[in-house]
């Protein structure tokens, strides 16, 4: 019995050193994507300037599997993962839909494209977080993953790579595409 | 001097720790204002993540203000605003984590470190109070001792 009160302190100690090394694995900015399996939240955004389409809405998303990409001009990360938006573009891999988040310039979100190119099929102006908050966004870039029926299967924070769209994107895409 | 500091301490009292709301944000209901407040103190910003969307100076918290706003105004009621954000961005947004069985360990843990330090304490005295009585028993006397004792007696007689 004393024996074991001897080791109590050792083994609490222990206890507390698991506790915190699993804590220093996890990451605090991570947060869970509450909308996975769940149908894209209703949003009906306005067309950016100087492009002819009529704007973006959440029905708009119906049909095939696509990828809704929260970008801003603003947007430093956005920048980085932008020519390889352009490499899915050009490619036909799968349509990519733009969400302009937070311009304080209505100009600054199509002149960004205009210079480095639009990957974009259909693209909506978010200055107020509108549809970014229903969608749970907390910072550019993040870009979602949306199936035939509307149903988001994957959120991905932070750019695209090539390394992220060949061990992620590509197979769940491909994935959902034989689903049907 | 002294009058210098006491006024100086009144005024540090009288002041209220700066919000990041904006007069262009406040509602011109003061009730309403005032239950937005309330939804706005409890939620946290995703940005910088220890500060309530009050406090926060952030684009993504000022936007949270006024959606919090927005739907008050629509007649939500406090807990439909706050049940709205966490079904977008987790009990995370909650700065008072919910009491449920993921964070039984964060509500309880507290308590149960208390109780095992009260009970290591009361070892402790116990041990010592044991001691104590241990010390004050004198010893039985070795059989030369007593010889001795014997020898003293006699003497007297």
């Amino acid at each position: 019995m004393k024996r074991f009160f001897y080791i109590l302190p050792l083994a609490g100690f222990l206890l507390i050193g698991v506790y915190l090394a699993i804590g220093l694995g996890l990451d605090p900015q991570k947060l869970p994507n509450m909308l996975e399996g769940k149908p894209v939240p209703a949003f009906n955004l306005q067309a950016l300037e100087g492009r002819d389409d009529r704007g973006f809405s959440n029905t708009d998303l119906l049909g095939e599997v696509s990828l809704v990409n929260i970008f801003g001009s603003w947007c430093v990360a956005c920048r980085v993962e932008h020519p390889f938006l352009m490499k899915i573009k050009e490619n036909g891999w799968v349509p990519i839909h733009g969400i302009d988040w937070r311009e304080t310039d209505r100009k600054a979100g199509p002149a960004w494209l205009k210079r480095h190119g639009d990957p974009y099929t259909l693209a909506g102006d978010d200055p107020r977080s509108v549809a970014a908050i229903s969608f749970g966004v907390t910072g550019a870039p993040e870009t979602f993953v949306v199936d035939q029926k509307g149903i988001i299967r994957y959120k991905h924070v932070g750019p695209i790579t090539e390394e992220v769209w060949q061990d992620t994107l590509r197979p769940l895409i491909e994935h959902l595409r034989e689903q049907g | 001097m002294l009058r210098i500091l006491l006024s100086a301490l009144v005024f540090i009292m009288l002041a209220s720790p700066a919000l990041a709301v904006q007069p262009d944000e406040i509602l011109d209901d003061p009730a309403l204002e005032a239950r937005a407040r309330e939804v706005g103190k409890d939620l946290r910003c995703l940005v910088c993540q220890n500060q309530s969307i009050d406090d926060s100076d952030a684009d993504l918290a000022r936007d949270l203000r006024v959606l919090v706003r927005d739907r008050i105004v629509a007649g939500d009621s406090n807990q439909e605003v706050i049940d709205y954000v966490v079904s977008r961005y987790g009990d995370f947004v909650l700065l008072d984590p919910p009491f449920k069985l993921k964070t039984y360990a964060l509500w309880f843990g507290p308590g149960v470190i208390i109780l095992f330090g009260i009970f290591a304490v009361f070892m402790f005295f116990r041990r010592k109070r044991d001691d104590a009585k241990e010390d004050a028993k004198p010893e039985a006397l070795s059989d030369a001792e007593k010889a001795r004792l014997a020898r003293l007696i006699d003497e007297d007689h």
